[in-house]
């Protein structure tokens, strides 16, 4: 892979002393068409949001330098200050407006703020209306000028490498590691202490910058900025780009960009050959490749190239390092959870009606109860997922009612999922990396400039550890996707672990898992008690909760029918009727194990 | 500005907003059903539009070409795909529905072309001339990724307004053309205030339109159908309703609405082969306004876009679109202050 690297760097530092001038002029628009649709790949590809905006990033950071260097005379390095300040300014005043919104509103929003900000560009005087702005002034390097386009190629193609190795360490950092999990879902990356929405922001932003480098290099590539070449239209081509090498992988930027340019040169060349109207054809031809891409090969040519050549998994074990920092963990029996007179309404319907009860440390309890008893509402009021009627929660003695869930995770509280959620594409050594995200601090600066590598170093190692704990460490470096959906909630369970939790909170462990896996998972659920966690668990499986807990809380139609040890709980007739269904509601079919149970203890 | 400066913009506005709200019905009709953001609505708008401006030019109009080309790949896609499944049984279906269906308006149109006749059969022909447009490129790049998601078949929907304006500027070229006008008599409000006939008959057609539109979905089986896809795809699937039946439906239904949306602007507004594409955008701020889902807030949304970009232009007529846009700003805002609710899980990207 290294030697790749080489040969890819030697080739393009000496491609300007091959090809012609037309070459090296194509090679720049190529690069930079390739920091646009980098942005893309990683605000589109990584982060599940698209722009079809990224062209008015390239203008705003074009004009603003043209207008610096020619209405006031400033160097082009200034230019780039300003280019970069204002594209992010605007990047981060737009995401923040816009990233909340759902799926299809944020790209929609940017083809009206795409078209509005070109239109700006046509009809303010200062910038020239239609006519642009020309006689920008080339890049001046210690007073050599780039004026030629083979001077040019240079720093274009060095600004792409940077941008390139930069993207690729925030990918393999913390942030990335989070901004990769985006598309799991919101409550996903709450559930590790992270902030989906702060993430959108940063590869928005990201992006812009990426386009703001690319109007720079633009318009002091070539001299002149005009509104067209930042119209919406353009963006979909950059759109196109990104598509077309392939949103999954980084490089698929650049070869999604060469692709396109070279296409549209050839399509140029060759549309005037077969008919007078060429030009009109162009556009046609474009659309129609488009819609094919997006038909047969919606991973683009890096996506093909995946396909033929799988990358062999990687067996290492991370390299040791100092492990890192871990709670103080409560005094066995002391209060951890409390849980207060909790009511949560649906508008008339009561899911949760003044339940109390408390888990101390070192305990495992189980929360029980027939189907539609409100243990899953339960669940989500406590770990913060959903906001509270009335009531209060108390957590390791402080009051986390209306707190967020993101904000409860990083007090030390974790959680896993009735429906699993794990990222299929990431290996499982990633999947429980993600689960110490709130333990470790670096940022995306520090993670693109590599400063990051001792705390990642604790990180994997910890992330080893767990999967140690769980006995899948020799699977470490499969996708998670690839495992069966038993040992995918025991991942979880390790993801949560990652996170040095106080309380482990588990909805419905053993659903879907064999009696062999759920034996396991009960060996597991002991010895995490003795070395000290706290378990809270969400079952339906009577016979694995009896089997495990200290002690029971059952729920029925939303209040608490009582509490105590597995036998006294089982011996309690109200227990047996509501499971039952004497004088309650008919139980449901699917809770034949339940039935079996508690029939089996009277 | 006086109060008739205000008065005659308003109008102005409502009318402009009556197109809107057209428009707007037909992509929310689109999008509720099949998930897709139609971009190219306002193409086939420009297309009836261009079509009438060729009757009235005593000349058949390009969009027999554009249709016949479409309908003839249709039926070439539809047969491979039957003979690859083996079912060439349903050869002879496909080629009726997909082939001989779509020619009907163009055979009209070839009927009524040069010919003196009333202005209301060219009016008329030039609406249905358009109906298979947006089902058959439906057909041909949606259709085929109709499981993908939203964002994908946002992009391809974008593609396909490219396809659609180069397929315009093919077919129709570059001119720009403007019909000859509905109505010539005017009307005055009590206050001397005139009000030309042609706005009287936007606003008209708006309201009836809308009118029939909420019926056919209150009233019949087909419309129950498509409301009941909106709702629930999977449970729309468990009563029998096929989901590419429906779609096939809105888009034709859209389509309709297309078509006398560029009957209705054509006298007031010199249309170019690639005008749709600001008309549907346009409708576009007003079904976010509506969530892509309400189609009253749609109304209301279109209704405000119009009297906004009136009075805009009055400021600026550069900057009316700019200030259409921003209009935005304050509904995006408004709508992520309101979406308080987790969004839950994205679909998985390919490769």
């Amino acid at each position: 892979m290294r030697a790749v690297s080489i040969v890819i760097v030697a080739a393009i530092a000496l491609a300007p002393l091959v090809i012609g001038k037309f070459g090296v002029s194509l090679l720049n628009d190529i690069g930079i068409g390739a920091l646009v649709a980098l942005g893309l790949v990683m605000l589109t590809g990584v982060g599940g949001a698209t722009s079809f905006g990224q062209a008015a990033f390239v203008g705003i950071a074009a004009y603003a330098t043209a207008w610096l260097t020619t209405v006031h005379g400033a160097s082009p390095w200034t230019g780039l200050a300003l280019a970069l300040a204002l594209t992010g300014a605007a990047a981060f005043a737009i995401g923040a407006l816009t990233l909340r919104l759902g799926g299809h509103f944020l790209p929609l929003s940017t083809i009206a703020w795409g078209l509005s900000i070109a239109l700006l560009f046509g009809n303010v005087e200062a910038l020239g209306r239609h006519t642009g702005l020309s006689n920008i002034p080339p890049v001046q390097v210690a007073g050599f000028s780039l004026a030629d386009p083979r001077a040019m190629y240079y720093l274009v193609w060095m600004f792409v490498g940077l941008a390139f190795v930069f993207c690729r360490n925030v990918l393999a950092s913390r942030t990335g590691r989070a901004m990769r999990a985006l598309r799991g879902g919101n409550v996903l990356l709450a559930s590790v202490g992270a902030d989906a929405m702060r993430l959108r922001l940063t590869l928005f932003v990201l992006a812009a910058l990426l386009a703001g480098f690319a109007g720079w290099l633009y318009a002091h590539n070539n001299r002149f900025v005009s509104p067209s070449p930042f119209d919406v239209r353009v963006s979909i081509e950059y759109l196109l780009m990104a598509v077309a090498g392939g949103l999954a992988h980084l490089t698929g930027a650049l070869v999604g960009s060469a692709l396109v340019l070279m296409m549209k040169n050839t399509v140029q060349d060759v549309l005037p050959m077969l008919t007078s109207r060429g030009g009109q054809f162009e556009a046609v031809a474009f659309a129609l490749l488009f819609i094919l891409l997006l038909h047969h090969a919606r991973g683009g040519v890096m996506g093909l190239l995946a396909r033929w050549r799988k990358a062999k998994p990687a067996t290492a074990k991370p390299a040791d390092a100092p492990p890192l920092p871990r709670r103080t963990l409560p005094s066995r029996g002391a209060p951890v959870l409390t849980v207060t007179d909790a009511v949560k309404r649906f508008g008339g319907l009561v899911a949760v009606d003044h339940v109390s009860f408390d888990v101390r440390a070192g305990e495992i309890v189980g929360l029980i109860g027939p189907n539609g008893a409100g243990k899953s509402t339960m669940f989500n009021l406590l770990t913060g997922t959903l906001p509270m009627t009335a009531g209060r929660v108390e957590f390791l003695g402080r009051d986390v009612t209306g707190l967020s869930q993101r904000a409860i995770a990083t007090l030390g509280m974790a959680r896993t999922f009735q429906h699993v959620k794990l990222r299929p594409q990431m290996s499982l050594l990633d999947n429980v990396a993600l689960g110490a995200h709130a333990r470790v601090k670096a940022g995306v600066i520090r993670a693109g400039l590599k400063l990051d590598r001792a705390e990642e170093a604790q990180v994997f190692a910890e992330a080893w550890r767990q999967l140690e704990r769980i006995g899948l460490a020799d699977r470490a470096h499969e996708m998670a996707g690839s495992l069966p959906l038993g040992t995918q909630r025991i991942l979880e369970i390790a993801r949560a672990l990652a996170a040095d939790p106080v309380l482990l909170v588990l909805d419905e462990p053993a659903a879907g898992l064999r009696r062999k896996e759920k034996q396991a998972l009960g060996e597991l659920l002991r010895r995490l008690r003795d070395d000290g966690v706290t378990i809270l668990i969400v079952e339906h499986d009577m016979d694995f909760v009896m089997k495990l807990v200290d002690r029971l809380v059952v729920m029925n139609f939303g209040s608490k029918l009582g509490e105590g040890l597995p036998a006294e709980v089982r011996a309690d007739p109200r227990v047996q009727s509501a499971y039952l269904g004497t004088g309650g509601a008919p139980s449901p079919a699917d809770d034949a194990p339940a039935l079996q149970a508690a029939g089996g203890a009277r | 500005m006086t109060w008739d400066v205000a008065l005659i913009l308003g109008i102005d506005g409502l009318a402009n907003g009556a197109v809107y709200l057209l428009a707007g019905l037909g992509l929310v009709l689109i999008f509720s059903v099949t998930r897709v953001v139609f971009v190219p609505f306002g193409d086939v708008a420009a297309f009836s539009a261009l079509s009438l401006a060729a009757f009235e030019a005593g000349r058949l109009p390009p969009t027999v070409g554009l249709v016949l080309t479409l309908a003839a790949l249709t039926v070439a896609v539809e047969v491979v795909q039957a003979l690859r499944r083996g079912e060439a049984a349903r050869i002879p279906r496909a080629v009726l529905g997909w082939g001989v269906l779509p020619a009907l308006p163009c055979l009209l149109a070839w009927g009524v072309a040069g010919q003196q006749v009333p202005h209301a059969v060219f009016i008329a022909v030039a609406i249905l001339l358009v109906v298979p447009v947006t089902p058959l490129v439906a057909r041909l790049a949606l259709q085929p990724i109709a499981d993908a998601s939203v964002l994908v078949l946002l992009i391809a929907s974008l593609a396909l307004h490219f396809l659609l304006s180069g397929l315009g500027l093919l077919f129709f070229g570059p001119e720009g053309f403007r019909t000859a006008p509905l109505t010539t008599g005017a009307l005055t409000l009590p206050g001397g205030l005139p009000v030309s006939g042609q706005v009287m008959l936007m606003l008209g057609a708006a309201v009836v339109l809308s009118a029939m539109f909420f019926l056919a979905f209150e009233r019949t089986v087909a419309g129950k159908a498509l409301r009941a896809t909106a709702v629930n795809r999977v449970g729309a699937r468990l009563v029998g309703i096929r989901p590419a039946r429906t779609a096939l439906l809105a888009y034709g239904f859209a389509s309709l609405l297309a078509g006398f949306i560029g009957v209705l602007v054509a006298p007031v507004m010199t249309m170019y082969y690639d005008s749709g594409f600001l008309i549907g955008l346009k409708a576009f701020v007003a079904a976010i306004i509506g969530g892509l889902v309400s189609y009253p807030l749609t109304a209301l949304g279109a209704l405000a876009v119009g009297v906004v970009e009136s009075f805009g232009s009055f400021w600026s007529g550069a900057l009316k679109d700019v200030i259409v846009f921003s209009l935005l700003i304050p509904v995006l805002l408004l709508r992520s202050a309101l979406a308080a609710h987790p969004e839950e899980e994205q679909e998985e990207i390919e490769g």
